[in-house]
């Protein structure tokens, strides 16, 4: 006979003890995270267990903010754009995109031709490094070791492409209002080029390997189908809406930059379970090295920085715009309000990750354990975009 | 010497072999594990240590001992430490009637498939216990899982084995070995190839290896059942599982490869060929494929392997006693 001491230590916090109010008798909370193997960072999610069924599910969010909406407000513009490449390390260029986007439409600024396509071009090499990331992680979160050594191996020759020009490797601080800070140099068009034929060679061998694999087909095929009426309730964008049928793409919803000229598709997928949100992402990887090779084709000769660009202590003009680009995880939006001072006076950002996590609240309910963790994978969380 | 009878003797030398041979199969088997999934996924594995870092695993026993043993607050002292025990200790048992080589046995039973089918089914109780007594929930779960699936996987298991032994008209392990002959084709996988399959997978659901690693799947469970196990508590239960994995593919290599059988070389080399050939089949498949969800697992089980092993028995048990009659 063992009598327990008091386990007041399991009791668990604020937000543990109000969610388990509400629970049913004889059921197990358990609080996934801030630190577990499958959220990929400090995602916690409290959940109420009968078995091994989800009976509820509740995110908690905020263990990553770093108040980047108020350093928006102590800093100039062009002080800014570093932030926007640490709010989120998976697609940090697209971020950097929606901010001097923003910036630029408020200030009038005209930016380059030759700067739009390498602006193109890195944010989709950037692109297929955030899915290689997201497949290897989501292979990982479902029990198979192998696949993300070989997404990295890929990365890493996206990221070696991309230092070239930017000078870092995952948060970057690429793009200037009124362009980019450098042009695409031989080497690095060289390696492209090199790059696109290789990675197409590597897609159709995890295609035989990994995604028609008869245990992950099993494992995602109709979990976590999400309605499009979900999706649009919760305002979920990018692979995750497309993955339930949903054809909204920012790129040619609301088309900006040199997009309209380039030929691509906007993969969608009926599925609407997990299975149809990989495919989106395996086929849009494709898509970038299509939209990739044909701007390397178009890309013009010229300036890459506009002819008296702003300097740092430019002032963004009164007034207000919002500015969207499509991420890797769906729409990122900028919302730039200036009363003509030194600083921004507001920004709000928009992060596609923080919508499509609020689904899965909703979508987890009454699926097994390790369900949840392959729906919570498939929709490409990256925690420091959600908290910013 | 006369006051010790030949058979305790023998015994004692065979665990005391048994101890060590486990201790250096684990070293081995960490080291061929890394290094073959460091193969397989294009990177060198571990490469610092020693020659090719042969010496790795040994630096990570003795760092695994002299960490601090943690008891998580409200845990239950007793059944909390008993049980790397448990999961460590049967498997020693196990290795006993193990025939390596012709007359190389430390316990010549006629029962030997019995006792370490017997025996093997201590395991669960360890998992039970460790996730119990360690007041985490990850454990807990892990635990009910460990359960559910080394009860129904020990079902087809003890099935396919049956089938081998009613060929062979013995449990005893050298008996079965020794019908068998040098050649492929007269071991028993030829007569019972899908007995050798169901026993094979059932293995892995036994041995909670990849792609059943249900009880500690990590991306689900943090470490399932032994989530809160630091140092040596956490050794033994790894030092189990490769013991345990040795284990299965001995009974495999006893049942269907036809043990220490072969050509030119010595029994016992052949022996130990076929286990590591085993071993290696399953490192393949944990770095391979996906892990496999909980129901599924069960389905798996209960509604494929299970009545293939029945199948598989009756045809059997038929076919010999046809031949009884013939």
């Amino acid at each position: 006979m063992t009598t327990y001491q008091n386990n007041d230590h399991l009791a668990g916090d604020f937000y543990t003890q109000n969610f388990a109010k509400t629970a049913g008798e004889g059921n197990l909370i358990l609080n996934l995270g801030p630190q577990h193997p499958s959220t990929h960072g400090v995602l916690r999610v409290v959940v109420e267990l009968d078995g091994e069924y989800i009976m509820r599910a509740e995110p908690i969010l905020g263990y990553l903010h770093r108040m980047h909406e108020k350093m928006a407000e102590v800093k100039t513009a062009a002080q800014f754009i570093p932030n926007m490449g640490r709010v989120d390390y998976g697609h940090a260029l697209g971020w950097n995109w929606a901010f001097v986007g923003a910036a630029e439409k408020l200030g009038g600024i005209e930016v380059p031709e030759r700067a739009e396509y390498i602006r193109v071009i890195t944010c989709e090499l950037n692109r297929i490094a955030s899915h290689l990331l997201w497949w290897g992680a989501y292979l990982l979160d479902l029990g198979a070791f192998t696949p993300i050594m070989y997404a990295f191996d890929d990365r890493e020759k996206v990221l070696d492409i991309l230092q070239i020009p930017t000078g870092s490797r995952l948060t970057y601080s690429y793009y200037r209002i009124g362009g980019v800070a450098q042009d695409l140099n031989a080497d690095c068009i060289r390696r492209i080029q090199e790059f696109i034929p290789w990675f197409r060679s590597r897609l159709p061998m995890y295609k035989d390997l990994v995604s028609d694999n008869i245990i992950l087909r099993k494992r995602i095929e109709g979990i976590g189908a999400i309605e499009q009426d979900t999706c649009r309730r919760y305002g979920a964008t990018g692979p995750v809406a497309r993955g339930s049928g949903i054809n909204y793409d920012v790129r040619r919803a609301q088309p900006y930059s040199v997009y309209p000229k380039l030929d691509f598709v906007v993969p969608t997928s009926d599925l609407k379970d997990a299975r149809g949100r990989y495919d989106v992402r395996m086929i849009e990887m494709e898509q970038s090295l299509r939209i990739i090779e044909q701007a390397l084709d178009m890309m013009p000769e010229g300036e890459v920085l506009v002819k008296g660009a702003p300097k740092p202590s430019w002032k963004v003009p009164a007034g207000e715009t919002y500015f969207a680009v499509e991420g890797a995880r769906g729409k990122i939006g900028a919302y730039v309000v200036s009363d003509g001072g030194k600083n921004i006076y507001r920004t709000k950002l928009r992060a596609p990750g923080f919508c499509n996590l609020s689904l899965f609240a909703e979508v987890s309910q009454g699926t097994i354990l390790a369900d949840a963790v392959a729906i919570l994978g498939s929709l490409d969380l990256i925690i420091p975009e959600i908290d910013r | 010497m006369n006051a010790i009878p030949a058979e305790l003797l023998r015994i004692i030398i065979g665990l005391v072999a048994i101890a060590v041979s486990v201790g250096l199969i684990g070293l081995v088997m960490v080291w061929v594990e890394r290094k073959v999934a460091g193969h397989i996924q294009r990177r060198p594995g571990p490469y610092e240590v020693g020659p090719n870092g042969l010496i790795q695993p040994l630096c990570d026993a003795l760092k695994l001992v002299g960490k601090q043993l943690f008891m998580p607050k409200g845990a239950d002292p007793i059944l909390f430490w008993l049980a790397p025990v448990l999961a460590f200790l049967p498997v020693l048992l196990l290795f006993l009637p193990l025939p390596v080589g012709d007359g190389l046995q430390t316990l010549d039973v006629n029962l030997g498939l019995l006792l370490i089918l017997a025996f093997s089914g201590l395991a669960v109780l360890s998992v039970l216990l460790a996730g119990w007594a360690s007041n985490n929930k990850y454990g807990l779960l892990g635990a009910a899982r460990g359960v559910a699936q080394a009860v129904a996987y020990e079902i087809p298991l003890l099935l396919s084995v049956l089938a081998v032994s009613f060929v062979a008209g013995s449990l005893d392990l050298a008996h079965v070995v020794k019908l068998q002959g040098t050649w492929p084709w007269n071991w028993n996988i030829m007569t019972q190839p899908l007995a050798f399959l169901i026993y094979i997978v059932s293995a892995l659901g036994e041995t909670n290896r990849a792609p059943f690693d249900l009880p500690e799947a990590e991306s689900e469970l943090t470490a399932g059942f032994h989530t809160e196990y630091s140092g040596m508590g956490f050794g033994l239960f790894f030092l189990a599982e490769y013991a345990n994995m040795v284990v299965v593919c001995s009974v495999a290599t006893a049942l269907f490869l036809g043990g220490w059988h072969g050509p030119v070389l010595p029994g016992p080399v052949w022996f130990v060929l076929k286990v590591s050939a085993l071993m290696l089949l399953m490192v393949f498949v944990r770095w391979t494929y996906p892990r496999v969800r909980f129901d599924q697992l069960l389905v798996i089980n209960w509604k494929w392997l299970l009545p293939l092993a029945v199948a598989n028995l009756l045809l059997t048990a038929f076919f010999v006693k046809l031949a009884q009659f013939a």
